[in-house]
């Protein structure tokens, strides 16, 4: 890995990651009449409701344990039994979706047993689905918790039986927008298919004509059981350990072949995610999408002038970062820093596999970085633009580099959870918005004035 | 639209009372814990002292723990500076495992040095996270060690997110303060001179204020803490009088310092042209000795009122027999909005805060209209069922709240730290009567299904 500053830096300045549970309650947002709880502190459940909020623009219900002193002190069964009990009654959910934070998992509650113990409480009587992810904030980061909580629902309700030609997707943390292409794509194709999690509506639906506890929307939980008995399931994410995934465990489990791939963002890892669509369903690509992917080719063909040469720091979570800088190499922009907060000891082996001259090429690939070492880095890499989440604007401010804004979070712009990333239709949004920065860049630049780019 | 379907939790029927004639007078319980899996809009300790010491800007303040509570509150507020801006940088320990497992105070002691060195800060404030007191590291001790050796103040905050409530967490922060007051010289401070407390600067809040009290020949010696800096906290047990605003944060530090050093407190408000005005009159009336305090107070409540008055009357007209809902963090800032609401013939049906005490509550019972809902520590669900039961055309609140509103087809005003225009003062006065009518009165309502719009 390439270092270019190594002054001592022990703490952590404006972080390029979130917290492990806020992924978790994000994934649960994507199922059936579903419910986010946390174990721990009332704070952790307001500050991530507020987080997602800001970017979503939705009403975010995330319950909480609420520990106290006495809790912490003794343990926290007895609040996470009231708290089950009170979400139950107010919201009359179908699904419970648990997940810890530092303090649970500190004092090591033993959620499993406690839930053990729950059920015996309530008996017979009819209950939700308890779903638990243990996702402690010491540990890895927000996407982390993301895939805990995916594969805890899938281990939770997947069910063996007869194979079906039901194909699994799971997406990993795209956005809304994303996620409707995604079924788009399966729908065209004739493909049944179950993708999980699906907050595509219940993080960007439409206005309420009464009061709904849950946000209408989200996988049933019928459909989650039925990825036990799927002829394969496709799983997006290049760091992804099938050990952690949901597609990992239905394959270890009941023999669901595992299609794992790369994010599809370009041209070429579209076409991958498409041709396996293709060997899924027998049938070839439908002429609208084809017809979409042609579209992408002739305007790589009008744009490329504009981006050929361009540096570019792209930073966030790791699958995105890599994903692309793949797009981004195979347009000619090079993404002289990929960088993430996160630390799987994946991302330079993986985009050494997409990239296989990188070190020859200038691309440098640093994981565990905040904004300031990324920030550091733009003045020695002095790229033409930055890509990523809002969390880079001051980083973008202080060194006047234009800021593609993508993925999670987008704060400080309307429109984040419609953005596309994915796909022909997804990279071309991209592309899009990168010349049309790079033309920006020029026509403000110069004294001209030209009307014409 | 129904919703008598829409239960409230057992355990939190005493929160919630509606004002009717000849109902049983019941005292709204609160200062509570908030309820196990209850979606409560309330935060943590650790929130309760980020708040109140964000806005210090010459100060650096590191969050120990592992990287989500730092994450989260990275520049959060807007709460400005006229110069340095190191509270809009985010610093944590990001403890890890082994840091659980083996400690992490020599992690937070390296972080400290290192970021002292890099940024040079006149202190810095270390926020204790949920964990940091179950693995049992000593902050005192390593903050009383940097602080021999960097020569600057380092205050502990004693923030862990579980012990108690976001009120404990003002306490906290109030009482790092208080070791920060009385270490500067007083020299040179006017006998007629304040504090303003409980005022953040957020959008330049604290500026208008501290205009007005200038414009009547008063000196300000600390603003806390926006627009905050430590030379001017350490000095400011020199001042005559602290005016409190935001009286759930700061009280305490006002009592603090009225029983160490003797000096008075009032407590304000400047949302609202009344509360507003007031504030000016109340701090002229304790220096009578200097009538032309007073004269100067008149002068610009007479000339700010004039300024903004017509344009208010044309919202007024506008927004007369409109109905409002109020949930926010303290019940000072809800007497506050219902005054200010009811300049613009606007009515309240759902007043709530997430920290009031007896005493605003039952303060808020004698100024609510008959029929009003009154709550304590709410929830989305309780707050849904009251907007659509009682009609509201206007919930005013935080980021929160905001989403709830517009899936209902209701306004909505930011009355929290994420505001980006003046809402204190008198021009804030003319800002939120703007903002309430240009929400209110969006024709995007009409595609609204609670307006009629389909579904």
């Amino acid at each position: 890995m390439t270092t270019m500053h190594t002054t001592a830096k022990t703490a952590t300045q404006n972080a390029c990651k979130l917290c492990n549970p806020l992924g978790a309650c994000l994934a649960f947002r994507g199922i059936e009449n579903s419910v986010s709880f946390l174990h721990g502190s009332q704070g952790c459940a307001t500050y991530i409701r507020r987080y997602l909020i800001s970017h979503y623009k939705e009403p975010i219900d995330i319950a909480s344990s609420n520990f106290n002193e006495d809790t912490a002190v003794f343990g926290g069964s007895h609040n996470l039994k009231l708290g089950l009990k009170n979400v139950s009654q107010q919201y009359k959910p179908a699904v419970i979706g648990i997940a810890t934070t530092c303090l649970s998992e500190t004092i090591g509650d033993d959620v499993p047993m406690i839930l053990k113990e729950y059920k015996a409480i309530v008996g017979d009587a009819p209950m939700p689905i308890m779903i638990f992810a243990s996702t402690p904030s010491y540990q890895g980061s927000h996407i982390d918790g993301f895939h805990a909580a995916v594969q805890a629902t899938v281990k939770t309700l997947a069910e063996s039986g007869a194979k079906t030609n039901v194909v699994n997707l799971f997406p990993g943390m795209i956005s809304p927008s994303d996620i409707r292409y995604m079924k788009e794509i399966m729908n065209d194709f004739g493909i049944p298919y179950v993708l999980l999690p699906d907050y595509s509506q219940t993080m960007d639906g439409g206005p309420w004509g009464e009061y709904h506890r849950i946000s209408p929307g989200g996988t049933p939980t019928s459909a989650i059981a039925s990825t036990g008995s799927a002829m394969a399931s496709i799983e997006f994410g290049s760091t992804l350990d099938a050990a952690k995934s949901a597609a990992g465990y239905l394959e270890a489990t009941f023999g669901v072949p595992r299609h794992d791939m790369a994010l599809p963002i370009g041209i070429k890892a579209s076409d991958r995610f498409f041709a396996t669509l293709e060997t899924l369903s027998g049938k070839p690509m439908p002429e609208t999408h084809q017809d979409e992917r042609r579209r992408l080719v002739d305007a790589y063909a009008d744009g490329h002038k504009y981006v050929f040469g361009r540096k570019v720091i792209i930073y966030g979570e790791e699958d995105l970062v890599i994903s692309m800088a793949s797009f981004l190499h195979e347009i000619g922009v090079v993404p002289v820093l990929c960088a993430s907060g996160g630390k799987s000891g994946q991302m330079k082996k993986r985009l050494l596999e997409i990239i296989p001259n990188m070190d020859e090429l200038g691309i440098t690939a640093r994981e565990g970085v905040d904004f300031v070492d990324i920030e550091n880095e733009t003045e020695t890499l002095k790229p033409d633009f930055l890509i990523g989440n809002s969390k880079g604007f001051t980083m973008s401010k202080k060194s006047e580099l234009p800021l593609i804004r993508i993925g999670f979070p987008i704060h400080d712009r309307f429109g984040g959870q419609r953005l596309h990333h994915l796909g022909y239709r997804g990279t071309q949004e991209l592309f899009d918005r990168i010349v049309n920065t790079v033309i920006e860049q020029r026509q403000n630049s110069s004294e001209i004035g030209y009307t014409y780019m | 639209m129904d919703t008598e379907n829409i239960s409230l939790l057992e355990g939190r029927e005493k929160q919630v009372y509606e004002k009717k004639q000849g109902g049983a007078e019941v005292e709204i319980a609160c200062d509570t814990k908030s309820l196990s899996g209850s979606v409560s809009q309330r935060a943590c300790v650790f929130c309760g002292s980020r708040v109140v010491l964000y806005p210090v800007a010459d100060a650096i303040h590191i969050v120990h723990g592992p990287i989500g509570c730092a994450a989260y509150t990275w520049d959060i507020r807007g709460a400005v500076s006229s110069g340095p801006e190191l509270h809009r940088l985010s610093f944590s320990t990001d403890l890890q495992e082994m840091d659980v497992i083996y400690g992490g105070e020599k992690k937070l002691y390296h972080s400290l040095i290192e970021l002292i060195d890099q940024y040079q800060p006149n202190a810095a404030f270390i926020y204790s996270t949920c964990i940091v007191g179950l693995i049992g590291d000593d902050i005192d001790a390593v903050c009383k060690k940097v602080e021999k050796e960097k020569g600057i103040p380092v205050l502990p905050v004693h923030s862990e997110g579980f012990k108690g409530t976001k009120k404990d967490g003002y306490k906290a922060a109030c009482s790092a303060l208080m070791t920060l007051i009385g270490t500067g010289s007083t020299e040179g401070i006017s006998k007629y001179s304040i504090n303003i407390l409980g005022e953040f600067n957020l959008a330049g809040e604290a500026w208008i204020i501290r205009e007005y009290y200038e414009r009547m020949g008063i000196e300000v010696v600390a603003t806390m803490t926006g627009d905050g800096r430590i030379d001017a906290i350490r000095r400011s047990h020199g001042a005559s009088l602290n005016v409190v605003q935001c009286s759930g944060s700061m009280t305490s530090l006002a009592k603090d310092m009225e029983e160490k050093y003797g000096i008075p407190f009032i407590r304000v408000s400047y949302f609202g042209f009344e509360d507003m005005s007031k504030s000016l009159y109340d701090v002229a009336q304790l220096f009578p000795d200097r009538p032309e305090i007073m004269e100067k107070a008149k002068e610009i409540v007479h000339d700010e009122i004039r300024r903004y008055y017509p344009e208010m009357q044309k919202f007024k007209a506008a927004l007369t027999g409109r109905k409002a809902a109020i949930y926010v963090g303290g019940a000072f800032k809800t007497f506050s909005l219902i005054k200010a609401l009811r300049t613009i013939g606007m009515s309240v049906v759902l007043a709530g805060s997430q920290t009031g005490n007896k005493d605003d509550y039952s303060r808020l019972k004698e100024m609510c209209d008959e029929g009003t809902v009154i709550v304590d520590d709410s929830n989305p669900v309780e707050l849904s069922k009251f907007i659509l039961e009682k009609e509201a055309d206007l919930l005013i609140g935080g980021v929160k709240e905001r989403p709830i509103a517009f899936k209902l087809g209701v306004g909505f005003c930011d009355h929290n730290h994420e505001r980006k225009i003046p809402l204190a003062g008198f021009v804030g006065m003319y800002n939120f009567a703007k903002e309430v009518y240009e929400s209110v009165m969006s024709p995007v309502w009409q595609f609204a299904p609670r307006k009629g719009g389909l579904v």
